[in-house]
């Protein structure tokens, strides 16, 4: 063998040998306690490092959870309840269940609904146009649709309907980590409880303008006609700024409310068309009744007033 | 002065746009009153007005539509005498909706403390101070487009001495012409003014800076300073943006305002030409700000010209009187090419910041293909703040504000240099724009 080649390998290998064993010792020597426990329920974690937690990272949720030792305040929304479970038996301590959230599009202004009235060319970022000016429509509330949001989403959950110029949800993908959420300059995105066997509703308008102005701009824009506020028995509807808006908290999932809506702006997921018939029915009912109950008021009241007058 | 020697001009960066000065030798003139005005409460940098008439007032040329709110605020006069109409959220010049007031225009009845002859009055009987009140007054914010209170700038923090004011008649935004024009026929007044702004500055030095595509301009008040002390003339290199306050300071004093500094921690205060006549009608005519010159220029704009107008005209208005709008309009600008904004609404009001309305052909209007960085550094050599756009774009991008903020991308003038050299066409100033608009904005707890 050519001795360069021998040395060189004899000698490499003896720099191996003494780096092995110094590195060894120091190791030893300067090792890092770290509670067993954070790497397992790292290991539980989705490792997705979405943030959506509120913490920098998965290993970061972690620590934080160890730290604080009850799972009260910390929630891994991408995991849900079943990682939540797993991590509360790791850490030996009671699980707290939380309602899985899903991101909802609040505008229906799709290019149908919502007419251009200027041409956008700038950057091609919602962010950007936002600051800029009101929007490419007459709308200043409204989808800018240049899917900032869809960029950002690290669970591909998300992509931009091109006819409609609008954010799509994906609703199995996703996770509610609130990165669209917080992406979105016009605040269009917002989580949502997921409801019961999924079923949800909301209104997807968040046009403060007066009711002419707000269709003028867009033909379904909320008009805060009121009539869905009227027809809520659960107090769930509160009118401000001429818009509905509906609080998940309160709503009983009735549907009531969903046919009331002159421009159908009061959007249900995994809801049937039956039960939404049904549920207007049922409402058409007990409107009919009230207001036969008020006539009859009515009636009454009169005659009441009419034996006033003749005894008088 | 000879014109051999190498004129003044800013040594850090700078472009040279060609300038398209077309409406450079049509005179002002007086654009026809208007059917109605929309007067946003909003013109200046600074708190919105606070409205003091309502719906259905009779009001005369001058009144006060709406008292300033603090100190870094200002009036808003009627344009017009009539009566007031809706008071409601308008669209104006910035794209956004704003408070306006309207107004429907009957007669031209102006209030009778406004002297509206021409006669030059030449003595300044007011003090210092009640100088100061009397733009505070008339509302009279800086005319060349960024719209600041100009009594702010007028008082002086404590601890700091000015030794030199500047008069900024160098309009470095290719195509406007309107300070061009007031330049060559208000040559007089505008003299007036910087004596009124020095009397009230207690400053013995002024100097007028205007760039040497103005020659008749330079030669104009050469002629009338001959008998003036402290107030010179100093003709400067075309480049732009040379009207940047800091690159006007730098061209004619070579003092370097500090970073997040104000010109006066340099002794220096900056007006505008503009802004200097409206001080001179506010002060000796007691004429608030309720009209100004404005541009209206493009390729294919039928008259070109300069306008005077009533601030709150609907710029469709003005745009009628320059022959209508052109079929190949492709965009149309609120100010010049360079840091003019597009408008969304020919609806619009004219405000006290509107230096001129630009008609851009379909041709050159839309933006060309956005390719990636070739990392040129162009960008670099033209920023006239020294600063790295295409590296505070990359920052602001990625949303990593404090590191843009660590690399002073609030020192950013929003010249455009940036954009206008980039071979690549990337919208670096949009994304600098999006980092300083997200650095100001309050932190969320």
């Amino acid at each position: 063998m050519n001795p360069v080649i021998f040395y060189t390998i004899i000698s490499l290998v003896g720099i191996g040998i003494i780096a092995a064993i110094v590195l060894y010792f120091v190791s030893k020597k300067f090792y890092v306690q770290e509670d067993s426990r954070i790497n397992a329920v790292e290991q539980v974690l989705p490792n997705t490092n979405c943030g959506g937690c509120g913490q920098p990272g998965c290993h970061a949720f972690a620590q934080a959870v160890v730290k604080a030792g009850d799972l009260s305040s910390l929630h891994c929304p991408v995991g849900g309840n079943d990682v939540m479970k797993q991590v509360a038996e790791i850490l030996g301590v009671k699980a707290v269940e939380k309602d899985p959230y899903i991101a909802v599009v609040r505008c229906s202004g799709s290019f149908e609904y919502r007419k251009k009235t200027n041409v956008y060319d700038g950057a091609d970022s919602c962010k950007v146009a936002a600051y800029l000016y009101s929007g490419d429509t007459g709308c200043a509330y409204g989808c800018l649709g240049m899917g900032d949001c869809v960029q950002v989403c690290d669970f591909e959950a998300m992509y931009m309907d091109e006819k409609t110029g609008l954010p799509v949800v994906i609703e199995d993908k996703c996770t509610a980590c609130n990165a669209c959420v917080k992406e979105c300059p016009k605040g269009i995105l917002e989580l949502w409880p997921k409801g019961k066997k999924n079923q949800r509703v909301y209104i997807a308008c968040l046009n403060e303008e007066k009711g002419s102005t707000a269709r003028k701009e867009c033909a379904v824009a909320c008009s805060g006609c009121s009539k869905c506020f009227e027809a809520c028995r659960y107090d769930a509807i509160t009118m401000a700024n001429s818009l509905a808006h509906i609080d998940p908290e309160k709503c009983k999932l009735c549907m009531e409310c969903v046919d009331t809506c002159d421009v159908h702006n009061i959007i249900t997921a995994n809801v049937t068309p039956e039960k939404i018939q049904a549920a207007n029915e049922q409402r058409l009912k007990r409107e009919e009744r009230a207001r036969k109950k008020k006539e009859e008021e009515k009636l009454a009241a009169k005659q009441q007033g009419d034996e006033h007058t003749e005894q008088a | 002065m000879s014109t051999q020697n190498k004129l003044k001009t800013f040594n850090i960066g700078g472009v040279h746009p060609d300038d398209h000065k077309i409406s450079a030798r049509i005179p002002i003139t007086t654009l026809p009153l208007p059917k109605t005005v929309i007067i946003p409460v909003a013109q200046h940098i600074g708190t919105p007005a606070t409205i003091v008439v309502q719906r259905g007032d009779s009001v005369k040329v001058g009144q006060v539509l709406a008292k300033h709110q603090g100190f870094v605020s200002s009036n808003i006069h009627s344009s017009v005498s009539g009566r007031v109409g809706i008071i409601e959220e308008v669209m104006d010049s910035s794209g956004f909706k704003h408070t306006a007031i309207s107004i429907k225009v009957k007669g031209d009845d102006w209030e009778e403390t406004i002297d509206r002859s021409d006669n030059l009055v030449e003595d300044i009987s007011l003090e210092g101070k009640e100088i100061v009140t009397r733009i505070m007054e008339a509302g009279v914010v800086g005319m060349g487009g960024a719209a600041f209170p100009s009594h702010v700038k007028l008082s002086v923090p404590e601890g700091k001495h000015v030794d030199y004011l500047l008069i900024n008649g160098v309009e470095c935004e290719p195509y406007l012409t309107s300070d061009h024009r007031i330049m060559l026929e208000k040559p007089r007044e505008i003299i007036v003014g910087i004596k009124i702004l020095m009397k009230a500055l207690g400053v013995k030095n002024a100097i007028i800076g205007i760039e040497d595509n103005k020659r008749d301009a330079v030669e104009n008040f050469s002629d009338l300073l001959q008998h003036e002390t402290g107030i010179e003339v100093q003709p400067l290199e075309v480049q732009y943006p040379q009207g940047g306050e800091k690159q006007l300071i730098q061209a004619l004093l070579n003092r370097e305002v500090p970073s997040g500094g104000l010109p006066s921690d340099v002794g220096v205060i900056v007006h505008n030409v503009g802004t200097t006549f409206a001080i001179y009608e506010a002060v000796q005519k007691n004429k608030p700000l309720v009209e100004r010159v404005v541009t209206v220029t493009g390729k294919s704009v039928k008259q070109p010209g300069n306008f005077l107008v009533r601030i709150g005209t609907p710029v469709i208005d003005v745009l009628i009187a320059a022959g209508g709008v052109p079929e190949d309009t492709g965009k149309i600008v609120s100010g010049g090419p360079m840091m003019g904004k597009a408008i969304a609404d020919l609806d619009v009001p004219v405000a006290k910041g509107t230096s001129g309305i630009l008609l851009i052909p379909k041709a050159e209007a839309l933006r060309a293909e956005i390719y990636n960085c070739l990392h040129c550094g162009k960008c670099i050599e033209a920023c006239p703040m020294g600063l790295e756009p295409y590296h505070l774009l990359l920052m602001t991008k990625k949303g990593n504000y404090d590191k843009a903020k660590h690399e002073h991308i609030m020192d950013c003038i929003e010249c455009g240099s940036c954009s206008f050299v980039c071979p690549s066409n990337r919208p670096i100033l949009d994304y600098i724009r999006l980092g300083k608009t997200e650095i100001r904005k309050p932190k969320k707890a």
